[in-house]
């Protein structure tokens, strides 16, 4: 069976070890998570979770079913139809092009968070795609570090 | 009123109409005893270890499907109730496992006794807590019994640290929860049920696969009106046991490695399969690709996470089996042909005649298969049977004339030996009205062997049936078969006196290795009403058989061996 990634969202309440639970469950029947993301939701005694993951349809149908039975779960999103964003902060040398870096950034929907005496520090957010493809790019100016964020996604409707 | 958090226990015990809690005491958990010490509303069962209090309470749970309860101290104390736990979630058994831990502020200092129990209790529980304030205890109390009852039942483990038991809270207790995040879905789709009814009523050799959420549902008579009224065969899954009598003429058996012949090929030759509460265990289903080739599916379960899980099903019917069934049998009472089905039944009847389920007795050497048809003919509907793991426990499925649901207390899931005893006497405290024996092994004794203390002790009457075959005959049966007879650490010839050790633990004990003695012990036991090993000595290369070996094909079954 072909193998597909995918986005899925998950509404908890926010209790004790709510977040183990749930890698908990990836970890106990040896799904992966390539990655995640959490956050309170806004004026909620509620979480969001976004994972993204990979498997089998008959792998993803478990997932998303062993999902909405823990005890928790009040919700679990799967996404077709969604934007998606990532973020990542790059960290490169200050003898590297400023200049060139802004400009790879803006491409990227991002730009220069910080500068100081040693480093230049960038910050883009895009789609997960674009990201890699940023970080691609952005090998040139030889980076001291890496920080992806998580993946995060909205349903357009 | 304002009480502290260890009566607020005790009272939640009262309130959920417990009768009976099996536990072991312990420093994180003694303010909780020291208020059970006052009370007399319900009776504290004292085991000689953790885990047999968690399996008394589930042989508590699966007597009567009634929440189970133990209560268990921090550290030693629960991860010994672990095996319990994974147990009960294995088989969906509904209990609550209350344990003690230390105090809030030592929690993460590596305390004495201290332990991560609920990161441990994750992963075979349906849900646990870790109670932080005693303001929070009658919620999660109610919620536990309710969490663990309610739609798959399963167990549940709460977490009081031992200031939290001191703690002064008002206690307020529920009268009833509601958790937005957790509502089983109960009734079924109208609109599958009605299709399922259809492929039902137009199939040609259909067959019903029952499985243990039967049993845990309460829909067996509603089972035995459904195959009654379609006169379509069943087979019966190791935990659905019971559901249809053993004289029932529509049973074929117990399905899966060691399921009669009849059974395994009804479900190889099917072209529809009503499975009603199974989950499609790999002891029953043999190689997936093969299994169940020509049959259309209908699976009805109330967990959705179990349909689908390993074959893809045709009718998923996601709710309680009862709901369901209410439903479904007007509909195929409406249009079913009963006739319509005769040429399967007498293909099935042809299967049974060339390959019965049966084995051949002996007049120099008990078999052990003898043993069992004897007790189901002395006892019969008068005992409730559990079991350990091993052999004795796949003859007791194939032999034991089961006659009501909840007859048959054994481990299926998880396999756990050490289980039947302290099982046995939860059954008892349930059932004082039926006799409580357990068929075990002499592997399988051993695990829990001390519980004869409790047992003569708290007077809970068991007779242990010893097949004693001087092997971990299970194993011993695979190196037979698959291990060119290399019997690696399999050989029990090493033993305690089993009679003795009884004696000395105030019970009774017969040592039995003739037809004649096993029944005068067997009435001597029942007559005495004590606590009772009876060993018997079996023969020692006896095979469980018909066997599909791991990973086989149902219908290309292993039915005699030779050396």
């Amino acid at each position: 069976m072909k193998v597909e990634r995918r986005i899925i969202s998950v509404i908890v309440q926010n209790e004790h070890s709510v977040l183990a639970r749930i890698t908990g469950l990836f970890a106990a029947r040896g799904y992966n998570i390539e990655a995640l993301t959490v956050a309170p939701i806004p004026d909620t005694d509620m979480s969001r979770l976004t994972i993204e993951t990979r498997g089998n349809v008959r792998v993803i149908e478990q997932i998303i079913k062993q999902l909405h039975k823990l005890i928790p779960t009040f919700k679990v999103i799967e996404h077709e139809e969604m934007i998606e964003k990532e973020m990542v902060m790059m960290k490169f040398p200050i003898n590297e092009s400023l200049s060139n870096i802004q400009a790879l950034c803006e491409a990227y929907n991002g730009g220069i968070a910080n500068v100081s005496s040693q480093h230049i520090i960038t910050m883009v957010a895009d789609e997960p795609k674009r990201v890699r493809h940023f970080i691609e790019a952005a090998q040139r100016f030889h980076p001291v570090e890496i920080v992806r964020g998580g993946v995060v996604a909205m349903e357009r409707e | 009123m304002e009480m502290t958090g260890a009566q607020m226990v005790i009272e939640a015990m009262k309130l959920e109409g417990v009768d009976t809690v099996f536990g072991y005491p312990g420093g994180a958990i003694m303010n909780v005893y020291d208020e059970l010490y006052k009370q007399s509303d319900f009776r504290h069962i004292l085991t000689r270890h953790e885990q047999a209090a968690v399996h008394a309470a589930e042989g508590y749970a699966r007597a009567t499907g009634k929440v189970g309860v133990a209560f268990v101290t921090s550290g030693p104390g629960f991860t010994n109730a672990v095996t319990g736990l994974a147990t009960a979630y294995m088989d969906s058994i509904p209990l609550v496992v209350i344990s003690g831990q230390v105090p809030i502020t030592l929690i993460g200092t590596d305390a004495f006794q201290e332990i991560d129990a609920t990161g441990i209790s994750r992963s075979c529980t349906k849900h646990n807590y870790l109670v932080r304030s005693a303001k929070e205890l009658p919620l999660i109390l109610k919620e536990a019994f309710y969490i663990a009852s309610s739609g798959r039942p399963g167990p549940v483990h709460v977490d009081i640290p031992k200031d939290v038991t001191a703690e002064l809270a008002e206690f307020d207790y529920p009268t009833h929860v509601d958790i937005p995040t957790y509502r089983p879905t109960t009734k079924g789709n109208v609109r599958q049920i009605k299709k399922a009814a259809e492929a039902i009523c137009s199939a040609k050799r259909p067959v019903f696969y029952l499985g243990g959420g039967i049993i845990h549902s309460g829909s067996a008579d509603l089972v035995r009106e459904f195959v009654s009224a379609t006169q379509i065969p069943a087979v019966e899954t190791l935990m659905a046991r019971g559901t249809l009598r053993h004289d029932d003429p529509l049973l074929l058996g117990m399905v899966g490695m060691h399921g009669t012949y009849q059974a395994n090929m009804a479900m190889s030759e099917a072209d529809l399969m009503i499975a009603l509460g199974p989950r499609f265990d790999d002891r029953v289903t043999g190689k997936l690709s093969e299994f169940a080739k020509h049959a259309k599916i209908i699976h009805v379960d109330i967990d959705p996470s179990s349909i689908g899980k390993l074959v893809d099903v045709d009718y998923p019917i996601v709710g309680d089996l009862k709901e369901v069934l209410e439903v479904m049998i007007p509909k195929v009472k409406e249009q079913v042909d009963p006739d319509r089905y005769q040429p399967w039944r007498e293909i099935l009847k042809r299967y049974n005649e060339i390959h019965p389920l049966r084995y051949e007795d002996s007049d120099k050497v008990i078999k052990p298969q003898w043993v069992i048809e004897r007790v189901g003919a002395l006892l019969g509907e008068d005992a409730v049977i559990s079991t350990d793991v091993g052999q004795h426990q796949m003859w007791t499925a194939q032999f034991y004339p089961f006659s009501f649901p909840r007859q048959f207390i054994t481990s299926g899931g998880l396999g756990t030996m050490g289980f039947g005893f302290p099982a046995a006497m939860g059954v008892k405290r349930a059932r004082p009205d039926k006799i409580s024996i357990n068929f075990t092994g002499d592997g399988s004794i051993l695990m829990n062997i001390q519980e004869l203390v409790t047992a003569v002790e708290s007077r809970l009457p068991v007779i242990n049936i010893i097949l004693n075959n001087h092997y971990l005959g299970m194993v011993r049966q695979w190196q037979t078969f698959f291990y060119d007879k290399r019997y690696a650490e399999t050989d029990l010839s090493f033993q305690p006196d089993f009679v003795r050790l009884a004696e000395a633990c105030g019970g009774i004990g017969y040592r039995v290795e003739t037809k004649e003695e096993f029944d005068e012990a067997l009435k001597d036991a029942v007559d005495k009403g004590v606590v009772a090993m009876i060993d018997v000595i079996v023969d020692r290369d006896e095979n469980v058989l018909p066997m599909v070996p791991s990973g086989g094909t149902l219908y290309n079954m292993m039915l005699e061996f030779k050396d």
